[in-house]
């Protein structure tokens, strides 16, 4: 009965079941996942050797921005999304998510939002070619027509962000099964609340922030023109004060998966729960006191470089906490190593690695030698790709046989693992180099000191390129034709979700809440 | 047992071992000391935190190896069941806060330093353009006279679209090097004044460890002091629109005798251009001398954005053939574009950029090729009343 | 409605406020930013015009202070200061001429913007007069002096001895005309 479900194209216009549209949130992540990792191989195309090869520098800035913007916007953030709306609902023993029918517009602003910024690609003169940062003037003044489509497009996917948001922190307040304290709730659920938060605080500060644009280039305000008594710097102020709450909004649900992921792996019982929690939170608020560690090239006065060259440090602390735990989870366990817990190791080991090159950049002396150069580039592919991006890959294939009854092939998700951690390595660590030899970020070509790092960096973009196609195989397969999975596939998983539940996850799950002790 | 541990302790060593060899500071891998007291003490942070994290990580991932080789199910099937230690979480908070005290205290006192541009000898304000960076030497004890000049990339076009027929890979310099180096003596403290005219660009020299954001409309203060001669290159770090990798930065330094004999050069420098292109104003130019001239500077300097044929890329570089500026609008509409520039727009202005025969001879071409062929002839003479204001 | 919608609502209603409250302040960043700014000094930016009543003057101390003229493009206008720079004494009262020339045959509306290296002297740098408060208008042809009369704050730090005053100007003939047709339009 709780497995009846409607039938044909439109159950997916109509939905409001928060695994459809679980579902869709993460089809459309990968959809973008792949144009933006098109992109990606574009540049890398025409960066795989000194001179213009392949295209030219307006186009080639065409493609940093929107690799950028479409990674952010389209891959990273839906695909959280698209985790929690799968898996909140059935670890605190919901129905479903507390506003069911926003959550269906919650998803479907989103290709809508996508299409538009895509299609300015074709306006004349050209998409957005300013960097995913947009900064002004260049981004006002300087910035092509299509311009005012990218504004429309961050609102609306913001509106749906923030949608997102308030139903995350509804559902999670307001409908546990009764005994599921705040301080039972799955780590994973925790993460997610504390990220909707900080979602509902950012994301309007962005939508303020792309206002203040569009007023700057058509309704005569001068807010970043200082011809006008405005200041370019502002701008970086109030974007940065978004974007660094922005960039834990992209890993703290990451971090909540692997949470799980561990655990059920090494047959041990998460180390340190409360201290877990309290750590993201910290994370969380200090995240409001570091925007202008991404400024200090900018003229800033040297009380508040050494301000938040210090606010940056501390959060290098209760991020330590979490990977010693994470270790301590670990440690003396008994693990073995499917697909899943590969995924979340490597997590924890390139995270850290990009965590490191993070309290580098921390250092404002020292930052002014890696500013705006490939050593930032590295830094944080480390903690988007091997971070947040293998933390939904782990995600995907640890629920997968709940979500669908099936399983993957081990041995071919074995394979997607090895060709990714080759690859992403093969590709992003070089650039540390690169960025240290002295190339600059955002141009499409260089002196041929940096020729070699460049080459490698590139063969290894087109290396993952391929293994995400890889990916994708691996996925279809099991979905047409995986074998049939157990009741509960890792016998070291714990959570209703694999307690209080059959497999795969009916339709409408605990229509009556389970009980929780 | 013991054969246990010795391969532990050898593979944590080899790991080790395997990293700092990755850090090696001789090789191309690492970032430059430099020539300067602060970017060799940059180089020297850089190297002690390198040097930490790499031994966080041989503690951290040598732990999580070890469970991987120990604790696997195989070899360790019951899994301990603890999962809480108030003990090791207070040590593991206590320890990075001690280590990041040990990093920040340094960084501290360097960062204070670098920001201190007092009492400099001398000053020169940098200006950021797209694309190309403008140098001002202000006067002083050291400077008699103001000079300024303007620094672009002078890597021939042909190198960067043609990489491998045009023998750009000979060229060490490619896309390092500019027309007019901005030339400093040694030992001496030098403060820059860097803004820009138009969107964000960056001012950046990895060898002297100099980098400072240039913002329209604001000045900001940094400065070097370099003790050896030599040349340094650097490149534009603020994305700035289409050819922000194409506006490097290059600062040769010279002895004090030889600045000065560089300063009086470019004294006499100036007088000898300003007398040329007063001869050439004079003259009466015939349409092929023009168009000749006009074609050499449209191609070096026009080119980049309103393309050889005269296309454009609309809307931001507007097409040149075929548009009414070029055609059937005034002549002096069309001086006063190249002459004066437009404001927010990437347009910049020529006047102080190029002689008045060059200006003549580039608005005269434009008016006449590509097919515009408006038959008009632009005198450096016509370019000279218009900047009096005639 | 049921008990669970209820609380649903009430908790949704505080959502939405600290969304709403923090669109706001997004733009509240502006005039908080100038505050900040105008309170501590730094970015450079100087204040609106100041009153020069009972200060006093150390005649101990001299700080240079520099002129820097930026003309922007699209202003075909002559603009200088007639010295590069002049030795004050903190606390006094100090009057420097500046020239303009618009050498097109247009008028042109013109806007100095002033920025201070370094950032932390623009607190002790305070302007009685400046062309740079207002817009400037100079039909085609025209020229004019301009005065700028300041003094620097007694207590400027000891470190202090060099302040560059950096002017930008700015054509904003454009904005300016736009500016008053919408508003002769809304008449």
């Amino acid at each position: 009965m709780s497995d009846h479900h409607p039938t044909g194209i439109t159950r997916w216009f109509y939905t409001t079941n928060h695994k459809d549209i679980g579902t869709m949130y993460l089809w459309f992540s990968f959809i973008m996942f792949l144009i933006g990792g098109a992109m990606a191989m574009i540049i890398r195309a025409e960066l795989y050797q000194p001179g213009l090869q392949f295209v030219e520098p307006a186009f080639f800035n065409q493609m940093t921005t929107m690799h950028g913007l479409i990674m952010v916007f389209g891959a990273v953030m839906p695909s959280m999304v698209g985790l929690a709306n799968w898996l909140i609902p059935m670890q605190i023993g919901a129905p479903d998510m507390a506003l069911p029918r926003m959550n269906n517009w919650s998803f479907w602003i989103l290709p809508f939002a996508f299409t538009l910024l895509l299609s300015s690609l074709f306006m004349e003169g050209g998409g957005p070619n300013f960097g995913w940062t947009f900064y002004a003037p260049l981004s006002t003044t300087y910035a092509p027509p299509s311009t005012d489509f990218f504004i429309l497009g961050v609102h609306m996917m913001g509106i749906s962000s923030i949608m997102g948001a308030i139903n995350v922190i509804v559902t999670v307040f307001n409908m546990r099964a009764p005994g599921m304290t705040l301080m039972k709730m799955p780590l994973f659920v925790w993460t997610w609340l504390i990220t909707a938060f900080l979602l509902i605080m950012v994301m309007p500060v962005l939508a303020g922030l792309v206002t203040m644009m569009l007023t700057d280039r058509h309704f005569g305000t001068a807010f970043f023109d200082a011809a006008g008594g405005g200041d370019p710097v502002m701008f970086q102020h109030i974007f940065w004060f978004f974007g660094h709450p922005e960039v834990y909004i992209m890993v703290l649900p990451a971090f909540g998966v692997v949470s799980e992921i561990i655990p059920a792996f090494s047959r041990k019982k998460l180390f340190g729960y409360s201290s877990m929690v309290y750590a993201t939170a910290s994370i969380a608020l200090l995240s409001f006191i570091v925007w202008a560690h991404h400024m200090f090239a900018v003229g800033m006065p040297v009380a508040g470089e050494l301000f938040f060259m210090i606010a940056t440090m501390l959060i290098a602390v209760p991020t330590g906490v979490k990977v010693f735990n994470w270790v301590a989870t670990m440690w003396q366990g008994s693990l073995t190593f499917e697909t899943p817990m590969l995924f979340s190791i490597a997590f924890v080991i390139l995270f850290t690695i990009g965590g490191f090159s993070g309290v580098m950049l921390a250092m404002a002396p020292v930052d002014f030698q890696y500013h705006d150069t490939y050593f930032v580039v590295a830094h944080f592919h480390y903690v988007l790709f091997p971070g947040a991006i293998f933390g939904t890959t782990a995600a995907v294939y640890y629920w997968f046989p709940k979500w669908t009854g099936k399983m993957y092939n081990e041995a071919v998700g074995k394979t997607h693992f090895w060709l990714s951690m080759i690859f992403v390595n093969l590709t992003f660590f070089p650039m540390h180099f690169s960025g240290l030899a002295g190339m600059p970020r955002r141009i499409p070509d260089y002196n041929m000191m940096f020729a070699d790092f460049n080459m490698w960096a590139s063969i290894g973009a087109f290396g993952l390129g391929f293994t995400q196609l890889f990916f994708f195989v691996t996925i279809i397969m099991a979905i047409r034709g995986g074998k049939k999975a157990e009741e509960k596939q890792w016998d070291g998983a714990t959570g209703l979700e694999w307690d209080a539940m059959t497999t795969p996850a009916p339709y409408h799950s605990f229509s009556t809440p389970p009980k929780v002790d | 047992m013991a054969i246990r541990r010795k391969l532990i302790a050898g593979m944590t060593g080899l790991l080790g071992f395997m990293l700092s060899g990755l850090v090696q500071a001789a090789s191309e891998l690492n970032m430059r000391p430099g020539v300067t007291e602060t970017s060799i003490e940059v180089y020297e942070l850089h190297m002690m935190v390198v040097w930490v994290m790499v031994a966080i990580s041989v503690v951290v991932f040598g732990a999580m190896f070890y469970s991987f080789i120990f604790h696997r199910k195989s070899k360790h099937p019951t899994p301990a069941t603890f999962s809480h230690s108030t003990k090791m979480e207070i040590v593991w908070t206590a320890i990075p806060v001690l280590i990041l005290i040990y990093l920040t205290v340094p960084a501290v006192k360097l960062l204070i330093k670098m920001e201190d541009a007092s009492n400099s000898d001398m000053s020169v304000q940098v200006t950021g353009s797209q694309w190309k960076w403008h140098y001002k030497y202000l006067e002083n004890d050291i400077i008699e006279q103001e000079i300024s000049f303007y620094s672009n990339l002078s890597t021939p076009r042909e190198q960067y679209e043609n990489y491998e027929t045009s023998g750009a890979a000979e060229n060490v310099n490619y896309l390092l090097e500019v027309d007019n180096h901005l030339v400093l003596p040694v030992d001496t403290k030098v403060r820059f004044l860097v803004t820009a005219e138009d969107v964000i660009h960056s001012w950046w020299v990895p060898e002297l460890a100099v980098k400072k954001d240039a913002i329209p409309g604001f000045i900001n203060e940094t400065w070097t002091k370099v003790p050896t001669p030599g040349i340094y290159r650097g490149q534009c770090t603020e994305l700035c629109g289409v050819n922000h990798g194409f506006m490097p930065v290059v600062v040769e330094v010279l002895s004090k005798p030889d600045f000065a004999k560089w300063l009086s050069g470019k004294a006499e420098e100036k007088r000898i251009a300003d007398k040329t292109a007063a001869a050439a104003a004079s003259q009466n130019w015939d349409m092929d001398k023009l168009m000749v001239l006009g074609k050499t500077v449209y191609d070096a300097k026009c080119a980049a954005c309103h393309q050889v044929n005269g296309a454009g890329l609309p809307p931001v570089f507007p097409a040149l053939k075929g548009s009414a500026i070029a055609t059937t609008g005034p002549v002096e509409g069309h001086i006063d574009i190249v002459v004066n520039g437009k404001q927010g727009t990437a347009m910049a202005a020529y006047g102080a950029q190029l002689t008045d025969a060059e200006m003549a001879a580039v608005i005269t071409y434009e008016r006449n090729a590509w097919g515009n062929d408006t038959g008009d002839k632009v005198q450096p003479a016509d370019i000279q009343a218009f900047k009096a204001g005639n | 409605m049921t008990e669970q919608a209820q609380e649903n609502k009430k908790l949704i209603k505080r959502l939405l406020a600290i969304v709403g409250g923090m669109f706001i302040f997004a733009f509240a960043l502006i005039p908080l930013y100038n505050v900040f700014c105008d309170i501590t000094g730094i970015n450079g930016k100087t204040g609106g015009q100041a009153l020069y009543q009972n200060v006093d003057i150390d005649k101990s101390r001299v700080v240079t202070v520099e002129f820097l003229i930026n003309i922007n493009r699209g202003m075909p206008w002559k603009f200088e200061s007639q010295v590069k720079m002049i030795d004050v004494h903190p606390g006094e009262l100090n009057e420097v001429i500046f020239y303009a020339k618009n050498n097109s045959k247009f008028d042109i509306v013109g806007q100095s913007v002033p920025s201070v290296a370094p950032g932390e002297a623009a607190l002790y740098l305070n302007k009685t007069e400046c062309f740079c408060f207002d817009q400037q208008k100079l039909m085609a042809g025209e020229d004019i002096e301009m005065p700028m009369k300041f003094y620097i704050d007694a207590d400027i730090p000891e470190d202090i001895t060099r302040l560059t005053l950096s002017y930008q100007l700015f054509n904003i003939t454009d904005s300016v005309n736009a500016n008053n047709s919408a508003s002769v339009a809304t008449k």
